[in-house]
């Protein structure tokens, strides 16, 4: 346990901050240090907008933008009509004009209606207009299940954006990687979906909807700095390093993985993807090359998932090291039920059970 | 389970599908099209609210009536320089699609559109915007460009997508992109333009900017969800945009009826999103530019948006890749009851004594040899198919600011698969 936890704490190589450093820190939630991204990021870049439903004087359902339209006006931080594609649609205009939008989509799960916009403008906007204009735009929005959200609270779409060119996947798993990745994805230039895993909102889970929750409050990436910092895009981290078999996975199964581990007492090494496009493939491979075995958990469903990518790219570069073939832990292909929730989420029993088809042999 | 039959005392129900007057080989009769007399629209002052002119989208706005003269309050009292520019503008915008229409059959380039018969829509419009009020076009808005005098060269270069192609060979043809002329990148999935135009707008009214936005959809794609989004926030915010909606009474094969033209006008849109609405005739070049100065002006003074129906006729096929011929009469476009724009335009400089046909005559001469110079100098840059006017490794730049590793894997592939095919393709370096 002591292991586990000391590898969760932030590595310094992470943090990009200007001279003198960030200047000091705060306990936060995934919540409190997304605000604080955002907060940072209004007050260094007048161009900063926030948008979304409930976003303004109510500072969104999950509060993530409390506060902000208090500090920085209703011109900069608003209320927006209920169309995905207007909001997204509105974002790529602002992009043109010179500002950098951070809209916001309730949920993943209404991301939807503004795919066209996502998908056909703002990610290729770069490309066929030759540079002539771009989208700056970070979509922020709460994705996965484990809160008994039901269908339509729940899903985890990143899979759909992975696999449209033009366009980055990010998805933190710590409040100290929230921060520093959504303030990276603000400054980045081209348009990013940032995925924000809302059942570890609150504290790190460990896959027992049985037990009591955890808050950040006693996890050390819960200590955030205050001042601007940012983790770079593109970069995936060791959670835990180990020698019996690589676990790659993202968001709250990063936790789920741990604790799994921690029972089964299995030396592997996790690694969090933090970013699934542009993809940190030179870790994958050292580490599966180490290792030998490998076993890639998420909560989408399985079929054409991000594991579906991330299983062939390891086939195709570490084959001659594998002693094991790769395990894949997901969602099923069923859309999210409610009361089934626990029989859905890939858990401890699910990751146990593959667990042992991988260490076999 | 629902019965096989109908319930006996109920009457069974039908379903309505449009189908338009005029299929091929009927003889065409526009007399049921409304034609009100020019001049006789009133024109509200451009700070009344939106709600107290809603009769103004059912109406036509016209200002040349059919003997040539300008009449009533929307007449925009233009100079007779400014006509004549706005003349020549529209004279040259079927210059140039004649000619690239052409240059598309003679196997130059692999797609076109012309905007014949629509010229006033976008020419007349570019003449009542200010040069640095940015538009978001759809693909029938060549007049922009032509009208803001950018160069046609560069956007036959784009037609060719040759080695000056600003856009590097990567769209297909006609879809521009000229930031520096105020004209957005066109997209080929319909009304995206649309939100689009609205959020530079709101960001232009968010930084205190005095400039403004208008964008151009077709009816057809005004059955499109960004169509009601935009609308939706362009009236919360009041943005500064113009939205014009090109009835040119056809969506490719479709008529407008399947856009909902049956029920009510397109301008009516406006009504229930609480906007100002006005239906203009399309093929008047003064009462669009009438029309889109008096929308700028409510843009400009935080009146908020204006949506401006254009009833006009397609001329033409919908591309290069469409016979109208397959699905409508032959003989709607002359018997089109509002005429041809340039040809109206023209006989009002003469009614006004500031033009004639010999000089008329001479201009269109002018100008398809304009028109042909152009295009000799852009065929010096390449036509498409003949050989590879961009560097192979171009087509990885720009998918993201910095290439990632997957793409720089992939464009290595490519090159080192090229260069064992000995297929002579240019490189960058």
């Amino acid at each position: 346990m002591g292991a586990q936890i000391m590898s969760a704490i932030p590595d310094p190589a992470d943090i990009i901050a200007p001279e003198g450093g960030p200047d000091g820190t705060a306990r936060m939630n995934m919540i409190q240090a997304i605000n604080s991204a955002m907060d940072v990021m209004m007050a260094r870049d007048p161009d900063v907008i926030v948008m979304g439903e409930d976003v303004g004087y109510f500072g969104g359902v999950f509060r993530a933008t409390a506060g902000l339209q208090a500090k920085y006006g209703k011109t900069r931080v608003f209320d927006t009509p209920i169309t995905e594609c207007g909001i997204i649609g509105v974002a790529v205009g602002m992009g043109a004009y010179g500002l950098r939008p951070v809209p916001e989509i309730q949920f993943a799960d209404y991301i939807y209606p503004a795919l066209d916009q996502l998908v056909s403008e703002a990610a290729r906007l770069r490309y066929r207009s030759a540079g002539e204009f771009t989208s700056p735009i970070t979509v922020r929005s709460p994705f996965g299940g484990g809160i008994f959200g039901g269908q339509t609270h729940s899903q985890s779409p990143e899979g759909i954006f992975t696999h449209v060119s033009g366009v980055k996947t990010v998805i933190p798993s710590t409040p100290f990687d929230a921060k520093g990745l959504l303030i990276a994805a603000i400054e980045d230039n081209d348009p990013t979906i940032f995925f924000e895993p809302k059942r570890i909102y609150n504290g790190p889970f460990d896959g027992h909807w049985d037990r009591p929750t955890q808050n950040w409050s006693q996890h050390p990436a819960g200590e955030v700095p205050t001042g601007y910092y940012k983790i770079e895009l593109g970069k995936a981290k060791i959670v835990r390093p180990g020698e019996a078999l690589t676990i790659l996975a993202y968001g709250t199964m990063v936790h789920v993985c741990q604790a799994v581990i921690a029972e089964a007492g299995v030396d592997a090494e996790i690694i969090d993807l933090r970013t699934l496009v542009p993809l940190d493939i030179e870790a994958i491979e050292a580490s599966v090359r180490k290792t030998g075995r490998c076993m890639i958990v998420h909560e989408a469903t399985r079929t054409s998932g991000f594991g579906s990518e991330l299983s062939a790219l390891v086939q195709e570069r570490c084959f001659y090291h594998l002693e094991a073939p790769i395990e894949r832990v997901t969602g099923f292909d069923t859309p999210y039920p409610h009361s089934l929730e626990w029989a859905y989420f890939p858990g401890p029993v699910r990751i146990g059970e593959a667990l042992k088809k991988v260490m076999k042999d | 389970m629902a019965s096989d039959l109908p319930r006996a005392n109920l009457q069974p129900l039908s379903l309505y599908v449009p189908e338009p007057k005029f299929r091929p080989g009927d003889t065409v009769d526009f007399t049921q099209v409304a034609i009100p007399p020019a001049g006789e629209v009133r024109r509200p002052d451009t700070a009344d609210r939106a709600e107290n002119f809603i009769d103004l989208a059912y109406e036509l706005v016209r200002v040349l009536d059919d003997e040539g003269k300008a009449v009533g309050p929307w007449n925009p009292r233009l100079s007779p320089e400014t006509l004549r520019a706005m003349l020549r503008s529209m004279a040259l915008v079927r210059a140039f699609d004649e000619r690239m229409f052409r240059a598309q059959r003679q196997g130059k380039t692999s797609f076109y559109m012309k905007c014949t018969g629509e010229e006033a829509v976008a020419v007349a419009a570019a003449f009542a915007l200010d040069y640095e009020d940015m538009c978001f076009p759809s693909y029938r808005q060549q007049g922009l460009l032509i009208a803001r005098g950018w160069s046609m060269v560069d956007m036959m270069n784009q037609i060719y997508s040759n080695k000056g192609d600003r856009l590097q060979g990567r769209q297909l043809p006609i879809m521009y992109s000229v930031k520096e002329a105020g004209f957005f990148s066109i997209s080929g999935n319909l009304a995206t333009q649309y939100p689009q135009a609205v959020g530079w707008a709101m960001a232009s009214a968010a930084k205190g900017d005095t400039r403004i936005a208008a964008t151009w959809c077709g009816e057809g794609s005004t059955a499109e969800g960004d169509f009601h989004s935009a609308c939706t926030f362009a009236s919360v915010y009041r943005a500064p945009v113009i939205f014009n909606v090109v009835n040119n009474q056809w969506a490719i094969s479709s008529f407008s009826g399947f856009a909902g033209a049956e029920s009510t006008t397109f301008a009516a849109r406006a009504i229930g999103y609480g906007i100002a609405g006005l239906r203009v005739d399309g093929n008047d070049a003064l009462a669009v530019y009438a029309a889109t100065a008096w929308a700028a002006e409510r843009a400009r003074t935080n009146q908020g948006p204006t949506l401006i129906e254009h009833f006009t006729y397609r001329v033409e096929g919908h591309s290069t890749s469409d016979d109208p011929g397959q699905y409508r009469s032959a003989g709607e476009a002359t018997a089109w009851p509002l005429g041809d724009p340039i040809t109206r335009l023209k006989d009002h400089l003469i009614a006004l004594g500031e033009w004639d046909e010999a000089r008329h005559a001479a201009q269109d001469v002018e100008l398809a040899e304009q028109v042909k110079k152009a295009q000799k100098e852009a065929e010096q840059n390449g036509i498409l198919g003949h050989g590879l006017h961009q560097p192979l490794d171009t087509l990885f730049d720009g998918v993201f600011e910095e290439m990632p590793w997957h793409l720089r894997e992939q464009q290595a592939q490519m090159l080192a698969e090229e260069t064992a095919s000995g297929r002579p393709w240019a490189r960058k370096s």
